[in-house]
C-alpha cells in the first residue's frame, strides 16, 4: 500500500516497505540526513523527529519520539517534522536553535538535531508555564556535559503571536489512519477496531503485535540480517479503546495502549494521589522520549523480567483485560506471568487494559536500582504497597521484585509472613531472611547476582526505613 | 586588532549543527550515485585460526558485487599505524567481533544479508582475558617502561609509615555519536578519494596507500568533521577507510563503510583498563617519602598507540606531587581484546588515578582529611619531577588550590557534610577536591609540528588550510580566530576548509591537546607571511613604510589613520595586479622537547596545564546509588583564545571522566564478548548525572608564554577534573564506616560503592566487637 503523511509541511507518498524499516533509516536514505542515528536503540535520541498529535486534553501538539523506533509504516497520515523543518520558513533559524547556537549547546553537533526536537517539541508545549528537563532526559550528549543545552532549556522563551506554527497548533489532527496490509512478505497492519484487529490476527496466525514499538523495533535493528520469513506487525495504536483512562471509586483503568507520557499526564490530574506508585514509577520508567510511545500493554506483553511496570502492578493487584474473538476476560497480574517472556496470552489473544482496584494502599514505594537514576534499564526495580492498622500491625502488604528470576516476581511468602505483625524493626529482621531467598538472581553486565540478590533485603530495609517514621507519624 | 581572538564565539559549525546541515561522513552516501555498502563478516571467537571462508552462498545473490578477503587487497594486509600487526583480512583472528571478510552490495540489506551466508571455519584457539591472565602468561606487547629517582626502595624502608595496594581501573568506551565511518572513491586517472571520520588523515592516506600498494600521492583523504572522536579515531579510523578504498578500487564504484553502534563497540577499542600494584612510603605528617608503582596495561590484541598511551601514565604517576624516590613501571599486557587505543587523556588519567589512590589512603590511614594532605604534597617552584622536567609554574598549583578552596568553602563544607553524616545513617554525604598537572606536547617529539596553507582570493574572502581536524572541540572556531586577527578580518571573511591532505601534507593527528598550539601557530605563521606581503603593497599606496600599516576590520590604514582607510578587498585587487602572491603556507614546530627512554629523563613537555576541583556527593547506603551534588573547578586554560569553546572543553572533559569513574562499565563474559556493546548496557552520563549544581571559572592571569597568543591547551586536561568526584564518593563511603582506607572499584558504579560500604561497615563492625571484648 502507498502510505502517504506530511513531512516538514509537504505531503510525501511512498510504498510501504518491510516492517522493520525505521522512520529514520527512511529518512536519511532519502537524504534528509541532519538525524542522526547513535545507538539504534532508542537511548541517544540523536534520532529524534516531531510528530503531531491529539493530547489526552484534546490539543494538538507535537511530540518528540526516536526517529529508529518507529516503524515507517507507522507513520501513515501523520505530520512528521525532522530537523530539517524546525527553522522558519523565511529559513532564519527557530529561537530554540538560536539558543542553542548562543549558548554552546552544539560542539561535535552530532546530537544536536536530536535534542533541537526534543526542544522544539518542548517550546510548543501546550500549557507550558515553567520547562519540564524530562524533556531532554532521552538525549544523550558525548561532548557537551548538558551544561549549556540546561540552560537553553531552563530559558526557553513562549512563542511570538506571529509563529506560524501556532496555527498548525491550532488545528485538529486526524486520528491514526489504517494501515492495510500489503501483500509483501512482511506487512504491517493498523486496524482501528478490535474486531478487525481480530480478524487480522485471524488471517497472520504468524502476526506480532505492536504498540510503541520501543521494544519489538530495538530487536529488528539488532537483526544480524533482515528477515526472510513471513512477517506481519500487527499495530494497536489506531485503536482508540486500548488508549481509555478511567477513574472510579472502584479502580484505576488503563488502557493497554495509552501512552506512558498520556498516564503521567492524566494520573495526577484525574486521579491525584490515587495511585503513588504509579507516579513514582513514570519519571524513572526509561526517558521521555520513550514515554511518548511506550505502553503498559507493551510493557507486560512482552514479559521482560525487567521491565519497570510489572512489580508496580503487582504490588498494586492489578488485573489485566484481555480480548480475543472469543470473548473477553480479566486475570489477576499475578497468574499473567508463566516463564521468561511467557504469559498467559493465547492465541488471538490481546491486551486491552488493566485495572488497578482501589483503595489502594497507604504507604507505597518504588525503587529502581540502575548504573544510572534515568533513561536506564533496571538491575533490580521493587515495588511495595503496605497497610497498618491502626496499632501499627501489617494489614495488607504486597511486595514485588523485578530483575531477580525469569519472571517479575510476587513475594508471597514474605507477604504472609508479615500479615498481623507490628510494622517494627524486629518483624523486618524477621522478614530479611525470607526475602533474601526468593527468585534465582543472574549476573549479567547489569549487576552481579549478589548485588541483586542483596538488593532483596536491602530494599525491603529501604522500604521499612522510608515508611516506619511514617507510620509512627500517624500515632 | 578586530578583537576575534579571546572572544566568546559559537563553534563555527553551530548552525549547520542546529539545522541539522552539517554534514558528516555518513551523510553523504545517499546524495551520491551509485554507492555500493560494505558489511563485516565477524569472529564468534575471541582468538582462533581462521580455517576456511565459503562465500559461494553469499555470492549468489546479484546484489551482491564482492566479498572481501585477503586475497583481494592489492597491497600490503596490514594496517597497523606503530606496528605491523594488524592484518586487515587476518589468518588468526585475535578477539570476538573482528572482522575476517567483508560483503560488499548494492544496499546495505543485501550486503547484511550477504554476510550471513559467508560460512566461516574456525580452530578456536585459547584466548587471554584479563590482565591477570596475561602477566601469568607472560603475554606483552611491550618491554617494560621505567622511570624512576633517588632509591625508592631504600626510602619505603625507612619510612616511618608505609602501605601497599592494588588498583584495577576499568576502561572506557569513546561512544562519540557519529560511529566510524568512510566513503571511498576510485577517481578516473587512479586516484582515490577518501571522505573519512578520522583524526589524523595523513595516517590514513598512508594506510591506504599501504593496502592499495601505491605511493601516497595517488590517495587524497578528508575530515570535514567528526560527530565525536576522544581518541577513538586517532588510529583506529584506518581500518574503515581502507575497506571502503580496497573495494572502490576492485569495483570501481563509490564504497560505503559505516559501523553501527554493536559493530563499532565489538571492533574498536577503548580506554585502557589498568591494573596498578603501589607500595608507599610516608611520615606521620602525610608527607609521601617514596612510591613504587607497577602499571600494566590491557593493550588488547595489536599494539596502537599503547605504548605512547603507557607512557603518558608513568609522566602522570606523579600528578601535582612530589615524591623524593620514585620509580614506575609499565608494561602494555596483550589480551585478546579490542585493541586499546587513545581516549582523552591517553593514560594520563590512569597514571593520576593511582597517585590519588594512593593520597587518600595515605590521608585516611593517618586520619587527616584527604584535601590537605594533598596540599602538603604539592610541587614546589623548583621542584622536578621524576622524569627531571623542571615543574614550571609550580607556585600555581597552590594558587589555584588556594582559590579554589575558598570560593567553593572547601573546609566549611568539609565539616557541614561530617555533621550531616552524624545524624543521617543512611544516606551519607562525601566531599573531595583533587587537582590536575597534564602536560601538553606530543611524548614523541617529532610529531610536535603542523603546517597551513592559507588562499587569498581577488574579492578579499580567505580560506584556511590546516592540518588538524575538527572533532567538536572548537579547533576550526580557533583557527578562525587567529587568522581573522591576523589578517584585519571579521570572522565572516575566513573560511575554514575541510582538513585535506592534499592542502597540508605530512601532518600529525589531532591529539594530545595540542591542536590549537600547533596548528593556531601554523596559521599565524601564514597570514603573518600574507600580511607582510599586503604591508608591503599598503606601503606604496600610503606612501609610508610596511610596519606603519594597520589591518583591522576588514580595512587597511596607516597606523593611527583609520579615516584613510581602504579595504582589504582593493589592498589585495592591488597586490594581484603588482603580481604579489596571495597564497602562503605556515610552519610551527614547538622548541626543546626531547626524552631519552632509555634513562626515563627529558623534557617531554612544553608546559603543564593545571586545573581542581571540588565535588559533592551523596549516597543511598541500601543500594549504593548517588548523586553529584556540587562540583566546583578552577581551570588554568592560559589567555583563553575562544571563552565558550574552552568552557564547553572544561565542562565536557569533566562530565566525560564522570562517565568514565562511575557509570560506565565495560563487561567482557567469559568467552571475550563484550557484553555492554550498546547503549542500552554502557551508560553514558545524561543531563541528570551533572552535578546539579556545576561552577566554572578559569585561572585568571596565567598567560602561557610561548604558546599561541598566550593560551594553553584544553582538550584533555579537564577530564582529570573529575577524580574529585570519585573521591567525594569514597569520602561518602568512608563515612559508613570508620574513616578508615576506604577501597573503592572503579568505576564507582551503584554496585561498586555498595559493597564497599558493606566492606566499611563490616570492618566497624569487627572492630566495635573487638573494642568491647577489651
Amino acid at each position: 500500500m502507498t502510505l502517504r503523511f506530511v513531512l516538514n509541511g509537504h505531503e510525501v507518498e511512498t510504498e510501504a516497505t518491510s516492517t522493520d524499516v525505521s522512520l529514520l533509516t527512511w529518512l536519511r536514505a532519502r537524504g534528509l540526513t541532519g538525524t542522526k542515528e547513535g545507538c539504534a536503540e532508542g537511548e541517544c535520541g540523536a534520532c529524534a523527529v516531531a510528530m503531531l498529535r491529539t493530547d489526552v486534553h484534546g490539543r494538538t501538539r507535537f511530540e518528540a519520539v526516536n526517529g529508529c523506533l518507529v516503524p515507517l509504516s507507522a507513520v501513515h497520515g501523520r505530520t512528521v517534522v525532522t530537523v530539517e523543518g524546525v527553522a522558519n520558513p523565511d529559513g532564519t533559524l527557530h529561537p530554540v536553535q538560536t539558543a542553542m547556537v548562543n549558548a554552546g549547546g552544539s560542539q561535535c553537533g552530532y546530537c544536536t538535531p536530536g535534542f533541537v526536537v526534543s526542544l522544539f517539541c518542548e517550546y510548543y508545549r501546550p500549557g507550558r508555564t515553567s520547562v519540564d528537563l524530562e524533556s531532554i532526559g532521552g538525549n544523550l550528549c558525548r561532548c557537551t556535559g548538558y551544561r549549556p543545552i540546561l540552560d537553553v532549556a531552563r530559558a526557553l522563551p513562549s512563542p511570538e503571536a506571529t509563529d506560524p506554527t501556532l496555527a498548525v497548533l491550532e488545528s485538529a489532527v486526524p486520528p491514526e489512519a489504517r494501515v492495510e496490509p500489503s501483500s509483501r512478505t512482511s506487512r504491517f497492519a493498523r486496524p482501528t477496531e478490535l474486531d478487525e484487529a481480530f480478524r487480522l490476527l485471524e488471517a497472520h496466525p504468524e502476526a506480532t503485535l505492536i504498540s510503541g514499538g520501543t521494544d519489538l523495533m530495538v530487536v529488528a535493528n539488532a537483526a544480524s540480517a533482515p528477515t526472510e520469513k513471513e512477517t506481519t506487525w500487527l499495530s494497536l495504536t489506531a485503536i482508540a479503546e486500548l488508549r481509555r483512562f478511567e477513574v472510579t471509586d472502584e479502580a484505576v483503568v488503563i488502557g493497554a495502549g495509552l501512552p506512558l507520557a498520556d498516564l503521567e499526564e492524566l494520573l495526577p490530574e484525574k486521579a491525584p494521589g490515587a495511585v503513588p506508585l504509579l507516579e513514582q514509577l513514570l519519571p524513572l520508567f526509561s526517558s521521555r522520549l520513550i514515554r511518548n510511545r511506550a505502553t503498559l500493554g507493551g510493557n507486560l506483553g512482552t514479559a521482560s523480567p525487567i521491565g519497570d511496570s510489572p512489580p508496580v502492578l503487582l504490588a498494586l493487584d492489578a488485573r489485566v483485560g484481555l480480548a480475543s474473538k472469543a470473548g473477553r476476560r480479566e486475570v489477576p497480574l499475578a497468574t499473567f506471568f508463566l516463564d521468561y517472556r511467557k504469559t498467559l496470552l493465547e492465541r488471538g489473544e490481546l491486551i486491552t487494559h488493566v485495572v488497578i482496584p482501589r483503595p489502594v494502599p497507604a504507604l507505597q514505594r518504588f525503587y529502581k536500582v540502575s548504573k544510572r537514576v534515568l533513561d536506564d534499564i533496571s538491575t533490580v526495580a521493587a515495588a511495595f504497597a503496605l497497610d497498618l492498622t491502626r496499632d501499627h500491625r501489617v494489614a495488607h502488604l504486597r511486595i514485588a521484585y523485578g530483575g531477580v528470576a525469569a519472571t517479575p516476581l510476587r513475594a508471597l511468602a514474605v507477604e504472609d509472613r508479615a500479615y498481623g505483625q507490628p510494622w517494627t524493626r524486629a518483624t523486618l529482621e524477621a522478614l530479611l531472611p525470607l526475602v533474601e531467598r526468593l527468585g534465582t538472581p543472574m549476573t549479567d553486565m547489569r549487576g552481579s547476582a549478589a548485588y541483586r540478590r542483596a538488593m532483596l533485603s536491602k530494599l525491603l530495609e529501604k522500604f521499612f526505613h522510608d515508611t516506619a517514621p511514617a507510620a509512627k507519624a500517624a500515632e | 586588532m578586530s578583537g576575534e581572538v579571546g572572544k566568546a564565539r559559537p563553534h563555527e559549525s553551530a548552525v549547520g549543527h542546529v539545522t541539522g546541515a552539517a554534514r558528516y561522513v555518513d551523510d553523504l552516501w545517499p546524495v551520491t550515485g551509485r554507492v555500493a555498502h560494505a558489511w563485516p563478516v565477524v569472529s564468534p571467537h575471541a582468538h582462533a585460526r581462521v580455517v576456511d571462508i565459503d562465500v559461494i552462498a553469499a555470492k549468489r545473490d546479484p546484489a551482491v558485487l564482492a566479498v572481501l578477503t585477503a586475497a583481494d587487497v592489492p597491497g600490503v594486509n596490514d594496517v597497523g599505524a606503530a606496528r605491523r600487526d594488524e592484518p586487515l583480512f587476518p589468518s588468526e583472528v585475535s578477539h570476538l567481533g573482528q572482522a575476517v571478510a567483508w560483503v560488499i552490495a548494492e544496499t546495505e540489506d543485501a550486503a547484511k544479508t550477504g554476510a550471513s551466508r559467508v560460512s566461516v571455519r574456525y580452530e578456536p584457539l585459547p584466548a587471554i582475558l584479563s590482565i591477570e591472565q596475561a602477566i601469568e602468561a607472560g603475554a606483552y606487547l611491550t618491554e617494560p617502561a621505567r622511570m624512576r629517582r633517588g632509591d625508592p626502595k631504600q626510602a619505603l624502608r625507612t619510612s616511618p609509615h608505609r602501605l601497599e595496594g592494588e588498583l584495577f581501573i576499568g576502561g572506557q568506551e569513546h561512544f562519540y555519536l557519529e560511529t566510524q565511518a568512510a566513503l571511498a572513491f576510485r577517481d578516473e586517472d587512479g586516484g582515490y578519494f577518501v571522505h573519512s571520520s578520522t583524526q589524523h588523515p595523513s595516517e590514513t592516506q598512508e594506510i591506504c596507500a599501504r593496502v592499495l600498494g601505491v605511493q601516497k600521492h595517488s590517495v587524497t583523504v578528508q575530515c570535514v568533521r567528526m560527530g565525536g572522536a576522544f581518541g577513538g579515531k586517532e588510529v583506529q579510523a584506518n581500518g574503515w577507510a581502507a575497506v571502503a578504498v580496497i573495494a572502490a578500487a576492485k569495483l570501481g564504484r563509490p564504497v560505503r563503510v559505516r559501523l553501527n553502534r554493536r559493530q563499532d563497540m565489538t571492533m574498536t577499542g577503548k580506554r585502557h583498563p589498568f591494573l596498578a600494584r603501589f607500595a608507599a612510603g610516608y611520615d606521620g605528617t602525610g608527607k609521601l617519602l617514596a612510591l613504587e608503582a607497577a602499571l600494566y596495561s590491557d593493550g588488547g590484541w595489536c599494539l596502537d598507540l599503547s605504548a605512547p598511551v603507557l607512557e603518558r601514565a608513568l609522566f602522570h604517576s606523579d600528578n601535582c606531587y612530589f615524591v623524593p624516590d620514585v620509580e614506575v613501571v609499565g608494561t602494555v599486557c596483550r589480551t585478546h581484546h579490542q585493541s586499546h587505543t587513545a581516549f582523552r587523556g591517553f593514560g594520563g588519567p590512569q597514571g593520576m588515578l593511582v597517585i590519588e589512590e594512593v593520597m587518600d589512603r595515605v590521608a585516611r590511614s593517618l586520619g587527616l582529611p584527604p584535601h590537605v594532605v594533598r596540599q602538603r604534597n604539592f610541587y614546589r617552584e623548583g621542584n622536578e619531577t621524576h622524569y627531571g622536567q623542571v615543574v614550571r609554574d609550580a607556585a600555581r598549583i597552590d594558587r589555584l588550590w588556594k582559590e579554589l578552596a575558598e570560593s567553593s568553602e572547601l573546609t566549611l563544607r568539609w565539616e557541614a557534610v561530617r555533621a550531616f553524616n552524624a545524624t543521617s545513617p543512611h544516606v551519607k554525604r562525601g566531599l573531595a577536591a583533587t587537582p590536575v598537572k597534564f602536560g601538553i606536547s606530543f611524548t614523541t617529539a617529532f610529531f610536535n609540528q603542523a603546517g597551513a596553507l592559507v588562499l587569498i582570493y581577488k574579492d578579499g574572502s580567505v580560506q584556511v588550510n590546516h592540518g588538524g581536524t575538527e572533532m567538536g572541540q572548537g579547533l576550526h572556531t580557533k583557527m578562525l580566530q587567529i587568522a581573522a586577527d591576523a589578517l584585519g578580518l571579521p570572522a565572516e571573511a575566513v573560511r575554514i576548509m575541510p582538513t585535506r591532505t592534499d592542502k597540508v601534507p605530512n601532518t600529525s593527528a589531532t591529539a594530545a591537546s595540542a591542536g590549537s598550539d600547533l596548528n593556531g601557530a601554523a596559521v599565524r605563521a601564514a597570514c603573518s607571511t600574507l600580511r607582510e606581503r599586503l604591508a608591503e603593497v599598503a606601503a606604496v599606496h600610503f606612501r609610508t613604510t610596511p610596519d606603519a600599516i594597520t589591518f583591522a576590520d576588514g580595512r587597511v590604514y596607516p597606523t593611527g589613520d583609520p579615516s584613510s582607510s581602504i579595504t582589504f578587498e582593493a589592498i589585495v585587487s592591488e597586490a594581484y595586479l603588482a603580481r604579489v602572491s596571495l597564497s602562503s603556507t605556515g610552519y610551527y614546530r614547538t622548541p626543546e622537547l626531547h626524552f631519552d627512554r632509555a634513562s626515563g629523563k627529558g623534557k617531554p613537555f612544553h608546559y603543564f596545564s593545571y586545573g581542581a576541583s571540588v565535588s559533592e556527593v551523596e549516597v543511598d547506603g541500601f543500594t549504593g546509588q548517588y548523586r553529584l551534588l556540587r562540583t566546583d573547578i578552577l581551570h588554568d586554560v592560559g589567555d583563553s583564545l575562544s571563552p565558550l569553546v574552552d568552557r564547553g572543553q572544561v565542562e565536557g572533559g569533566f562530565v566525560q571522566g564522570v562517565g568514565w569513574l562511575t557509570t560506565e562499565e565495560l563487561v567482557w563474559n567469559a568467552q571475550g564478548a563484550l557484553a555492554t556493546a550498546g547503549a542500552s548496557t554502557y551508560k553514558l552520563p545524561t543531563a541528570f548525572e551533572c552535578p546539579a549544581d556545576l561552577r566554572v571559572r578559569f585561572l585568571a592571569r596565567a598567560a602561557e608564554p610561548g604558546v599561541v597568543h598566550g593560551s594553553k591547551a584544553v582538550g584533555e586536561p579537564p577530564l582529570m577534573l573529575a577524580i574529585s568526584v570519585r573521591e567525594a564518593l569514597r569520602d561518602a563511603v568512608a563515612s559508613f564506616g570508620d574513616d578508615g582506607i576506604t577501597e573503592l572499584a572503579c568505576p564507582a558504579t551503584p554496585e561498586a560503592v555498595f559493597w564497599s560500604i558493606e566492606r566499611v561497615r563490616e570492618r566497624s563492625v569487627v572492630k566495635q566487637a573487638a573494642s568491647w571484648g577489651e
